[in-house]
Order: C-alpha cells, then structure tokens, then sequence
C-alpha cells in the first residue's frame, strides 16, 4: 500500500498534492495495482467530504483524516506521527508527500523515527527491484539515482515533475477517521501563533500569470523604472536575481531562483539575466520566456524560446512607449 | 548566556556550469571553487548576533575533507570563536551519519564541559538537497527541532523562531536545548574583516574523527539533465525590437 500526506487549502488538495498522487499512480500501475491511500492532518478549510470526493477522482482508496488537539496547530513531529500511525495502521510500504517545506519537513520525521532514508525532490523512478528513484539535486542542475531498499521507502516528489491529471477510473475515496496516538514529546515544537502574510509588494510573485525579472544589468537601485512600468503595463509582478537582492537592490521576497520564488508563469520577461543554474531553478517552468540580454549567448537567452540581444534600458523603455502608442491608438 | 553550534557544509559554488567527475559520484568542484550553502550562511550569522546578544559563545563544525578547513574559517572570520572539523569524505557519508557525527560532536563537547544550547543549521545543502540533516540530528540528541526558520532569537531560556508558511508567518516558542534550522532571508550575513580573517587563521581548530563507520547516501550515480536544444527566436535588437515584442505579447494575450 502507498499512503501519501495531502496538503489542502479551501479549495481541497493543493496542486502539488494532486500532481504527487498522479506520479504515484504510476508507482501504483508498476506495482501490479497497490491501492494509494491519503492522510490528512487537522482541521481542514474545505470539507473532508468533499476533499475525499477530489481524492478519489485522482485514484485514492481511503482518505485517512487524523483529528485531534495534537494538530490544533502545526508542529512537524506530530504531524509525522499522524502519518505513522496510519502507516503503521495500514501497513504501508511506501511512504510520500509533495516537496513542499511541510512535506519536506514531516518526511524527515517520518524517516528518522523510522531510521530509513529519504529521497527529496524525486522527479522519476527507474524500477522496484531495486526501487531506484531520480531526484533533483543542486538546485535542479544535476539529478541523482538513489536505491530505495528499505521499507517503508520515503521521498518526496519535486513540484512539477508531473502533470496533476485525474485517474481514468476513480477509486473509492472512502472518508477515515483517525485518531493517532502522540507522544508528549512531539508536541513541544509547533506553532504558538500566527500571522497573515505582510502586504506582498511582489505582487503574488508564486502564482503571477506574467512576471518581470530583473537581473543585475538594472545596474543600481535606481534602475528600475522603466521595469516597473513594464511591470504594470503587463500587469505582472517583478522578480529578480540574487545578486539583485545580495546588492541590496531590491528585498529578498521578490528574488526568483532556487533559495527564493519558484514561478510558472505564463511569460517571464528576463531582462538583464544571465542565468545561472540557481535562478533557472526557479523559472524553468515558465510556459514562455523572453530574454533581454546583451549577451546572445548567455544561459537565459539560450534557452529562452524568444531574446532581444541589447540593453534593458534601451529595449525597456521602447517596449513601454510601443504598448502605450498601441493602446492610445486604439 | 547561550552557547551555539552553527553546523556548515563546503559545497561546490554552483552559480556557473556544473561538471561531475568521472566516476558520477560528485560534482567536480576543481574549476569552480567552494562555498558554503546560502542558508548556512544565514545560519552562522545568526549564530553569532545571538552569541554576542546574550553573552555566549558560537562554535562552528563541519564534516568533511580537510579542505573543509577553509569553510570553518570563514565562520570564525565572521564572528564564531571555536570550531570543530570531522575529518571525512562526505561522499561515504549519508544524512543519517552526518546527523550522528555532529551529535557525537555536541555530545563529546558536552562530556567537556561546553554544552551547546542550541545548534543552528542550514534548512537543506546546496549541493545534496537532502533536507534532513537537522530533523536527524535532533532525533538524535532528543531535542525539539524547528524547521525552515528565518529569524531565530532566544528569549528568556526558548529560542524563538519565525517561519515562513504558506498562510503568513508562523512563531514557534521551544526552551532550549534545541535545533533549528535556517532558511536563507531573514538576515544578512556579514562580510569578514580584515581583522577577523587574521584572527580567524589564528584560531586552533579541533580536529575529531568519525565515531562511528558511515551507512552511506544510497546513491547509485549523479547525471546532467540532457542539454536542451536552443531554439530561440531573436526577436531583433536594441531598441528596434520593441513592435515584434507587444506583437507577442498580443499573441499571448498577456496586455491588459
């Protein structure tokens, strides 16, 4: 049996999730079958009815929802117990949850209290005998083939190493109560409180249709003008490189790349960037990506589908004069 | 008074082309320099503003090759006072053996008389991204573990830390000993001066071997994703561009 931690919002299961559970499908298909079985922890913003009903869609057996003042809050030791408790309930042999920081954190748990090891950011598996996984490694620029061989196998799966698509024949989504044991010592380290998100001055970076980067060719902190006007014009949000943010040129939360956003845009608009592995970490999948760049050979302009070879503040501010004369034309 | 363990990695400095060796094991770092992780960094930095906050010291470690010497000094250039080197090849060690190397650390400076309230570490390395290395090491110690925190402070006898969730920003309150580990962005870290890089070359470094044989990562082989092949369509230069620009961005329905 598969058993795997969903992450909800109101909405249900978050689209990592469902991309999870449809990777594990085909795990599933390779096993001869093995029914997939889904854990969800605490109170919920949407109805365990109705997240129940989604899973199924996608192939899930039972949906295990572990209740409790254990989960009144988060804390990634208790919630690790809740998923041991249904694994050990179930007799699950694999173990997983999308590669999101709490799937990341509560798998960690999940294997040191059970001593296996764990496979972060998994994006294929070769074969169940040996289970031999790839996973992303250096942010994304090199992938590692790890051998499974203990039970229950543990990993996580990368965002967007599959397309969430619903199962060709539904399962039974039944609704579980569970209600697993926690031990005192789980509960010393969870959340005392919480607190809404500061207003988002990149303009909801992680799920912008369009997004304006800037790279260190902005050359200062004034040199954002015209993008922030192309950034309005588009209706997009603007995120930048590292060194932008190292520089001190623009705050850390609009940094795109492996330790900041990671965007799928619709268009990402890279002016300036030369892409390195790190920032390609976060944009790579961008539906459509246009480079503006000096350098016709830098990493962003060859693998962008569409470049302008120059320099941002000549193509910039061009870009911005021919929207405004097409929309006063017509 | 809170005496810290800031625990760091030398990583291959991934920012340009990244080459494996020979035998896929490892990422060739010959060409390319060593670093130490982003959240590491964050990581050592915080370290010390609350060694010098509350009066207590900041030690950093590290399991690796001898080289990995140079990434110790950087910390104590910066403001740690002591550390400890685990002289090993990384590559024969997995997460669950660095975590219990660097509890056999904290547990013999213990044995020592210099106990550690608190060990910081990187949420995850650069190079392995294996995110675990903290949550085993405080299964091993018996400590409570925060997770991904940003800001960590220590108020009265608990370490306060701040985590970014995807509801907002969530407080976690643990009294020490603890372990957390750091997400790059909550602070800066500081660049070395010149006077403590001179220090930092003065500092004796406490050499340890490994305590116990090491399991290993599981790993079969590192691999390059396959080159994709550059289709781009130069859509004209400098200025001249801007027309075939918004006549794409039309195509794509993207102009308000």
């Amino acid at each position: 049996m598969i058993l795997v931690l969903v992450e909800t919002d109101a909405n249900g299961a978050v689209e990592v999730s469902c991309e999870t559970i449809t990777f594990l499908r085909r795990l599933s298909a390779e096993g001869g079958g093995v029914p997939i079985d889904a854990v969800a922890i605490g109170e919920l913003a949407c109805s365990p009815e109705q997240l129940a009903s989604q899973l199924a869609s996608y192939g899930v057996r039972d949906v295990h929802h572990a209740t409790g003042e254990a989960f009144a809050s988060y804390g990634g030791a208790a919630w690790a117990a809740a998923v041991q408790g249904v694994r050990q309930a179930t007799g699950a042999v694999v173990v997983s949850a999308a590669g999101t920081p709490r799937g990341m954190e509560v798998l960690a748990h999940v294997a040191a209290r059970t001593g296996v090891a764990m496979a972060a950011n998994v994006v294929a598996f070769e074969g169940l005998a040996p289970f031999t996984v790839t996973r992303q490694v250096v942010g994304g620029s090199a992938l590692e083939e790890m051998v499974l061989d203990e039970r229950p196998a543990v990993f996580t799966v990368a965002g967007h190493a599959v397309e969430a698509l619903p199962a060709e024949t539904p399962a039974a989504g039944n609704l579980v109560a569970s209600s697993p044991e926690v031990g005192a010592a789980d509960l010393v380290a969870r959340v005392v409180s919480s607190e809404p998100p500061p207003p988002d001055l990149s303009g909801g970076l992680k799920s912008a249709r369009v997004v304006v980067g800037a790279g260190r060719g902005a050359g200062s902190a004034d040199g954002f003008g015209d993008l922030l006007e192309l950034t309005e014009l588009l209706d997009a949000s603007l995120g930048v490189s590292r060194v932008v943010t190292s520089l001190g040129w623009r705050p850390h939360h609009e940094q795109v790349g492996q330790t900041g956003s990671r965007i799928s845009p619709d268009l990402y608009v890279a002016c300036g960037i030369s892409g390195a592995i790190q920032h390609w970490a976060g944009c790579a999948t961008a539906k459509t990506i246009l480079a503006v760049n000096t350098d016709a050979e830098a990493p962003m302009v060859t693998k962008a589908h569409y470049a302008v070879i120059g320099d941002l503040h000549e193509v910039v501010p061009a870009i911005n004069e021919e929207i405004r004369r097409r929309r006063s034309a017509g | 008074m809170v005496d810290v363990l800031v625990c760091v990695k030398r990583v291959v400095d991934s920012s340009g082309e990244v080459v494996l060796t020979d035998d896929g094991q490892s990422v060739d770092g010959r060409f390319a320099g060593y670093t130490m992780s982003n959240h590491e960094e964050c990581a050592v930095e915080l370290a010390v503003q609350i060694a010098s906050a509350t009066g207590g010291t900041a030690t950093v470690a590290t399991l690796g090759e001898p080289e990995a010497v140079e990434q110790l000094r950087a910390a104590l250039a910066v403001g740690c006072t002591a550390a400890t080197h685990v002289e090993a090849d990384p590559a024969a060690f997995g997460p669950a053996d660095v975590a219990r190397e660097l509890a056999a650390v904290v547990r013999a400076h213990e044995a020592e008389g210099r106990p550690h309230d608190l060990v910081l570490l990187g949420n995850d390395a650069a190079d392995s991204g294996d995110f675990q290395v903290g949550i085993r090491l405080a299964y091993e110690l018996g400590r409570p573990v925060v997770n991904g925190a940003a800001l960590v402070e220590v108020e009265d006898d608990a370490v306060v830390a701040r985590v970014k969730s995807p509801d907002g920003r969530e407080t976690y309150r643990v009294s020490l000993p603890a372990v957390v580990t750091v997400l790059e962005g909550g602070v800066e870290p500081r660049y070395p001066t010149v006077p403590g890089r001179m220090k930092a070359k003065k500092v004796e470094i406490e050499q340890r071997t490994p305590a116990a044989e090491p399991r290993g990562s599981k790993r079969k082989r590192l691999l390059l994703p396959p080159p994709q092949p550059s289709d781009v369509q130069v859509l004209g230069k400098g200025a001249d561009a801007a027309p075939a620009v918004v006549d794409l961005f039309e195509k794509l329905g993207v102009l308000r």
